[in-house]
């Protein structure tokens, strides 16, 4: 009975919170890893992508949800996804229409885009701050729980409650779906063999007939695309506000780099490596160590490694550790 | 220059001597900043006690009150003392009425007020740790220390019955004030708390704050937060894993929007708010006229501290700080004739008589310690989704 309390305690505040966290930061590290991939620099408007694109949905939500329209137990904004995400790409493209495009013609080095991403990621700060403002809005749905921890209490008779939010469970869910089909994209079609391609080796690629800006213009897209579904799932599951897009900045980019920069597997082992990281350096497991080690043995302290106010301190210590004794990540990136 | 000594040193005799003569009174509020919403009636609720005074003719041989306002900003202790050295040194005025945030509070206390010898009484600074502050008998507040609310809050968790908490605060000043506070009080009841950790305020995710505290275990959770930043998302998280089905929720936590951002799962839980059902604030609304609005916070407290000051002047005979700072503290409390908001005349003909006057107002004062009010609670619970007073403490 201990033990199966020690493990419930262990779900319902490690597993199941870090492994949706976990899920929402791959699809923000493969974002970013597409675009250093394909364009060879670090987009810092990524944060600023992700909130521009979930006030985007919002509001299509809002207006889905005035005309009376709702998608039962699911959350209305996955509706509104397809047109956040069009928004999304279009500002993507006009942005590398006007800014990037002329960095690549004059071939500026990657620190140089770097700096003019910074200058794009003020812009679309303030734009959104413009379109939706800056307080905390909630806008998840439908069913709220899938699991709920008082009746799985009563259910089981255990000490622990378990609890699943729907919205963890879409993350997880939609998190697999995408990436399957990035995969898929990647491997299986023409256009994604030619990303690829021109990935590896930009001037071979020219060679053989791959159209660079039309490369560009589908990495821009897909970028975009995972960008909003992953901002939009973070949004569902915790609360939008325009200034926690940018503070995602760092794990998403310590995910990329610790999977290894242009790697889209690396990507997703990145997420879970620094979501897990985070909540398991931050969890106090008096508990879980009080259910599971010997009557008399159970600690009295918290057992708590690192307060929860340094969480992203930790993304830090990951980014630093692994540029100092594996700068290509754990699946061979690219070095940064 | 024989001469101009000479007139300098008269004055300084005569100074403080009564005349029929204009009195000036400092009110130094944060008109720009974080709480300028609630200035405006605060001040107007402070000039309302000096008109009345003014007007009752019986105030030091006839005597009239001017105000002068000046903005502390709430935050800027540079900008609050420049603030109060112009109004004290520049406009010469008898007393100020303020600081009212507790960091600029401080700060005017130790570079203006002590050394040019000007009694304060702040309507609004609640840190605790203005109650040690160096202050050489100037310094008076109308509005409880945040101390007082940690011991009503480990009283009325200790009559409940319960034995152990778990506490979160919010990473301010305010939070971490009250949140010793409450330790304090609590555990002089007998409790223990678990866990006394801070939460950052505007984040989206607590789930991991939670998860700490929901380790540490305690039969309720105490959250020391604002109800508009993450007190309400610490809420959320706990309620949703099932962490913690009771809270105790202090002051920063009691509004309107707390059952809208917390749609469930709060029956049940309580706190406490300053707040008084002393007949003095309904007649201090009546008498308003809609000119301040005496249920925005600390305008009651702000009409008290203008009378306390005025009254104490009268007491003395004096408006030198140094005569009438010490007659604050005996015509706040007992014993004497009760005096409620509109009665300043009753009371002046009082004092003028030589008799003794217990000032109530609006906000009920009774001043203790190093000249700070006692404090009056309202006791909420949630029933139904509800913030319901359960009584006065």
């Amino acid at each position: 009975m201990d033990f199966l309390n020690a493990i419930v305690a262990l779900l319902n505040f490690v597993i199941i919170p870090a492994a949706a966290y976990g899920a929402q930061l791959a699809l923000g590290a493969l974002g970013a890893t597409l675009v250093y991939g394909v364009l060879r620099f670090s987009n810092f408007a990524l944060g600023d992508t992700m909130a521009f694109g979930t006030a985007i949905t919002i509001l299509g939500t809002w207006w889905l949800q005035s005309h009376g329209v709702s998608f039962g137990i699911l959350p209305t904004a996955l509706l509104a996804l397809p047109f956040g995400i069009a928004v999304t790409a279009a500002l993507a493209l006009a942005t590398d229409r006007v800014v990037y495009r002329y960095y690549r013609q004059v071939r500026a080095k990657p620190v140089i885009v770097v700096i003019a991403s910074m200058g794009v990621m003020f812009v679309m700060s303030g734009i959104t701050r413009f379109v939706i403002g800056v307080e905390e809005i909630r806008f998840v749905d439908g069913t709220k729980f899938v699991i709920e921890a008082n009746s799985f209490k009563q259910a089981t008779g255990l000490a622990e409650g378990l609890a699943l939010r729907s919205t963890q469970l879409l993350t997880m869910v939609t998190a697999a779906l995408v990436v399957a089909a990035l995969f898929w994209f990647l491997n299986s079609t023409r256009t994604g063999k030619s990303m690829r391609a021109y990935s590896d080796n930009e001037d071979l690629a020219l060679l053989s007939g791959i159209n660079p800006e039309r490369v560009v213009a589908i990495t821009w897209i897909i970028a975009s695309a995972l960008a909003v579904i992953a901002g939009t799932l973070y949004g569902l599951d915790k609360a939008y506000k325009a200034f926690n897009y940018f503070s995602l900045l760092l794990p998403i980019f310590a995910a990329a780099v610790v999977g290894g920069l242009g790697n889209p597997l690396g990507a997703i082992a990145g997420g879970f490596l620094v979501a897990f990281s985070e909540v398991g350096v931050t969890y106090a497991w008096k508990k879980v160590a009080g259910y599971v080690m010997p009557e008399g043995l159970a600690p009295d302290g918290l057992l708590q490694i690192l307060s929860t106010d340094y969480k992203f301190s930790v993304s830090f210590a990951i980014l630093i550790l692994v540029l100092l004794f594996k700068p290509t990540g754990i699946f061979k990136g690219k070095a940064v | 220059m024989k001469k101009l000594l000479a007139a300098t040193a008269a004055s300084a005799l005569f100074a403080g001597v009564a005349s029929a003569d204009e009195v000036k009174i400092g009110v130094l509020l944060g008109f720009t900043g974080p709480i300028e919403s609630l200035t405006g009636s605060m001040a107007t609720a402070a000039e309302a006690a000096m008109k009345e005074v003014s007007d009752s003719g019986l105030f030091m041989g006839g005597s009239t009150v001017t105000s002068i306002r000046a903005d502390s900003t709430c935050i800027d202790s540079a900008a609050a003392t420049a603030a109060a050295e112009k109004l004290v040194t520049s406009d010469k005025v008898a007393g100020l009425v303020g600081a009212d945030c507790s960091g600029v509070t401080g700060a005017v206390l130790s570079n203006v007020a002590v050394p040019n010898g000007i009694a304060m009484i702040s309507p609004s600074a609640t840190s605790p740790a203005l109650s040690t502050a160096e202050d050489n008998g100037l310094f008076f507040r109308t509005a409880p220390s945040d101390a007082r609310e940690g011991e009503i809050a480990g009283m009325i968790m200790a009559e409940r019955g319960i034995k152990s908490a778990a506490l979160t605060y919010s990473n301010s000043d305010y939070g971490k004030g009250l949140a010793e506070a409450i330790q304090k009080g609590f555990e002089a009841q007998g409790g223990t708390i678990t866990i006394n950790a801070a939460h950052e305020d505007g984040k989206a995710d607590y789930s991991a704050e939670v998860a700490a505290l929901a380790a540490a275990g305690g039969d309720i959770l105490v959250v020391a937060g604002y109800v508009d930043q993450g007190g309400s998302g610490i809420l959320r998280a706990a309620v949703d894993t099932g962490a913690f089905s009771l809270f105790e929720l202090p002051g920063g936590m009691i509004s309107d929007t707390l059952t809208q951002n917390v749609p469930e799962g709060l029956n049940g839980s309580f706190g406490q708010v300053p707040g008084n059902d002393s007949p003095g604030l309904k007649t201090l609304g009546d008498m308003s006229g809609g000119a301040f609005d005496v249920s925005s916070p600390y305008t009651p407290e702000s009409y008290d501290a203008a009378a306390l000051m005025l009254l104490a002047m009268a007491a003395a005979n004096s408006t030198n700080s140094a005569d009438y700072a010490p007659k604050i503290m005996d015509l706040a409390n007992a014993p004497g004739e009760k005096i409620y908001p509109g009665e300043l005349k009753k009371a002046l003909e009082i004092i003028n008589a030589g008799g003794d006057i217990d000032y109530v107002g609006g906000s009920a004062v009774e001043l203790i310690g190093p000249g700070e009010s006692a404090g009056n609670y309202r006791e909420i619970e949630v029933k139904d989704n509800k913030i319901e007073t359960v009584k006065y403490r």
